[in-house]
């Protein structure tokens, strides 16, 4: 039997090559996390930075073409490779995954009930009537209004914050170990936001689940989870206990993101910081820091070669030569 | 958007719709009059179409012989009624065929994509590249002329038409969101191909094979014309054009009826396909 303390999701020297327009691309590298039973983790980054094919490579859904190196383990079984009929049982069942877009996410074509009972039949093999009631108990649980009468509804007929709860009941139906969450809130008005991830971390907290919540919002971030992994041009470039990394940003990317979130109540008329210039191209990466272009501190030797993640704390973990420079430029961040 | 309490259409709810939509009410109306052409002829017709009188040939309407009799002097009425058998079982038979090979090859290659769908789609264009025509003379040589060699002949032809529409439709599908979180949810391609890729092309096939039933009919029409499909003295509205063709100026009137009977069939099955399409996409359910 495995050490207690074993992680359920091991993830180590994860990399993807995907195939684009302009030839092969190394979209992910050195992406390596561990996720334990029970713990939440965020990854947290720009656009276009590999927070979602990183979350499909998990799932083993990334394109046919696509290439996954390094692993990628759940309970100490290796899932890179794995077969596509091995890994549908997995799927659903004990990862399952919460979509960026509640409006796409449903099948027009099907009644809502059927959509969240259906993973049911198909994982646990209960009855049809008991697949029915465990859905309706379900939906009830995410609170969608009147969801007996409802569960034979189709996805056109609710609002868009009520997808998402549904979407969220298709994900818990098989209680799975690992939910991920990508995005689960962008696409949804703010005050609904709010509502969507209470009840993602009441359930997760409720069902003893890991969560790895995926957003570019370091405020979502700092609230829902225990840890967090910052990623840039693909890469790990800080992670560490949400404590940690907000009491202490390493990396000049995060202290970044940090300045430029947006505060309520800031004083009128200031203006809200960015960081200048814009994330690379992923067929022309640079071989050294992705950052380079865009970091104040950059000097010729952080071009030479990727920089290693080196500690700063106890798990907290920096992808920068000059660490020390930026942790004397920013001194302790403060929790927004 | 404000979420409205809403439940499944019920199947009397469909109807209800159905016989709203004006185009499927024409449409479906225009195929029952054909269908129901050929189920009377079963039972029934004003005259035998099949008996020759020489002697009565080429006679104005009257009131014993409706719309006149052909250079046989057989009775049109009863032609078009029996004609429309024919009509109909090579329309159907053809489509059937091409429908179930075409759409299983089509969701086959847009599930699998990589070199099965290669060799699918070029196998699709190789069959695509013969005209029905040519492989109707082609089977003729073999098999004779007469009503199986056209059913194959536009069967076959029907199948590329398929095999594309579906694999479009199909690949379209399989790049929404809702099919990666189906995936996410553990299901296999089979799976997903049967409960999530098919329900949602269902409706542009069904239009498809509604058009390519029009087709078939035209196609029919042309073959029985040519001499390689149904052949004498069993009629049919493509024969009737062909033996109209040598009087098509002593009596055009010949040729106008059988082709008045296409047309009144093509133009039923086109407006039928329009009414389904709109009536089986529920997004549109609430808005009629
Ligand atoms: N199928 C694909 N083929 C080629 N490139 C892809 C593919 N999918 C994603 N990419 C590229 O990989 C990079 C990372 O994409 P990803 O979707 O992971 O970003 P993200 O961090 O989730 O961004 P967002 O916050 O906008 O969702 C992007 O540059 C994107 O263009
Ligand atoms: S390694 Fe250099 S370029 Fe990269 S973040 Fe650190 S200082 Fe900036
Ligand atoms: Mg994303």
């Amino acid at each position: 039997m495995m050490a207690a303390d074993a992680p359920l999701l091991d993830v180590a020297d994860l990399g993807i090559q995907l195939t684009t327009s302009r030839g092969p691309a190394k979209a992910v590298r050195e992406v390596s996390f561990t996720l334990r039973r029970g713990e939440t983790l965020g990854i947290v980054g720009e656009s276009g930075c590999g927070k979602s094919i990183t979350a499909l490579a998990l799932l083993g859904l990334l394109p046919d073409s696509a290439d996954v190196s390094g692993s990628i383990r759940l309970d100490g079984r290796e899932l890179v490779g794995l077969a596509d009929a091995d890994y549908c049982k997995l799927r659903g069942n004990r990862i399952s995954m919460i979509f960026q877009e509640p409006m796409t996410a449903l099948n027009p074509m099907h009644t809502i009930g059927h959509q969240v009972a259906e993973p049911l039949l198909r994982h646990t093999g209960c009855s049809a009537t008991e697949a029915k009631r465990q859905a309706i108990a379900l939906l009830d649980r995410v609170g969608l209004p009147d969801p007996a009468r409802r569960y034979d509804a189709y996805p056109h007929q609710f609002s868009g914050g009520q997808r998402q709860r549904v979407t969220i009941a298709m994900a818990l139906a098989c209680s799975p170990d690992v939910l991920i969450a990508d995005e689960p809130t962008t696409a949804l008005d703010v005050t609904i936001q709010r509502q969507i991830l209470d009840l993602i971390a009441d359930l997760v907290a409720e069902r003893g689940m890991a969560m790895i919540l995926i957003s570019h919002d370091l405020g979502v971030i700092a609230e829902n989870v225990q840890r967090m992994i910052v990623m840039y041009g693909g890469t790990v470039v800080e992670s560490g206990t949400t404590d940690a990394v907000f009491s202490r940003m390493g990396h000049p990317y995060t202290q970044g993101l940090f300045r430029a979130r947006p505060r309520l109540g800031a004083r009128r008329g200031t203006r809200l910081a960015t960081i200048a210039g814009t994330v690379p191209e992923l067929a022309d990466l640079p071989a050294g820091c992705p950052f380079a272009d865009r970091c104040t501190l950059v000097v010729d030797a952080c071009r030479a070669a990727l920089p290693s993640l080196s500690e700063i704390g106890a798990g907290h973990g920096v992808r920068c030569i000059r660490t020390d420079a930026a942790l004397s430029r920013d001194p302790a961040g403060v929790i927004a | 958007m404000i979420a409205q309490a809403g439940t499944a259409p019920a199947p009397n709810a469909f109807w209800r719709r159905a016989l709203r939509h004006r185009s499927f009410v024409v449409g479906a109306l225009l195929c029952l009059l054909v269908l129901g052409a050929a189920l009377l002829s079963l039972v029934w017709t004003p005259w035998s179409a099949y008996e020759i009188d020489v002697a009565s040939k080429l006679r104005p309407p009257s009131s014993a012989h409706w719309l006149g009799t052909d250079v046989l002097g057989r009775d049109i009425v009863s032609l078009l009624l029996v004609g429309a058998r024919a009509t109909i079982l090579v329309g159907i038979i053809a489509v059937g065929i091409g429908l179930t090979c075409g759409v299983c090859l089509g969701l086959i290659a847009a599930a699998q994509r990589g070199w099965t769908e290669e060799v699918i789609m070029r196998f699709s264009d190789f069959t695509f590249a013969f005209p029905a025509v040519l492989s109707a003379i082609m089977l003729a040589a073999v098999i004779g002329p007469g009503m199986v060699t056209s059913i194959t002949a536009i069967g076959i032809f029907q199948i590329p038409v398929f095999v594309r529409v579906t694999r479009g439709s199909a690949g379209a599908i399989w790049a929404r969101e809702f099919i990666l979180a189906a995936r996410a949810a553990g299901k296999g391609r089979v799976r997903i191909t049967i409960e999530h890729v098919l329900p949602n092309i269902l409706s542009i096939l069904i239009v498809q094979a509604t058009i390519q039933f029009a087709l078939a009919i035209l196609a029919e029409a042309a073959l029985s014309y040519l001499g390689l499909g149904t052949q004498p003295p069993q009629p049919s509205w493509g024969r009737m054009l062909n033996d109209a063709q040598t009087l098509l100026f002593q009596s055009p009137s010949l040729a106008v009826y059988p082709g008045a009977a296409i047309a009144l069939a093509v133009l039923g099955l086109n407006l039928l396909g329009d009414g389904l399409r709109d009536l089986l996409d529920p997004r549109l359910a609430r808005q009629r």
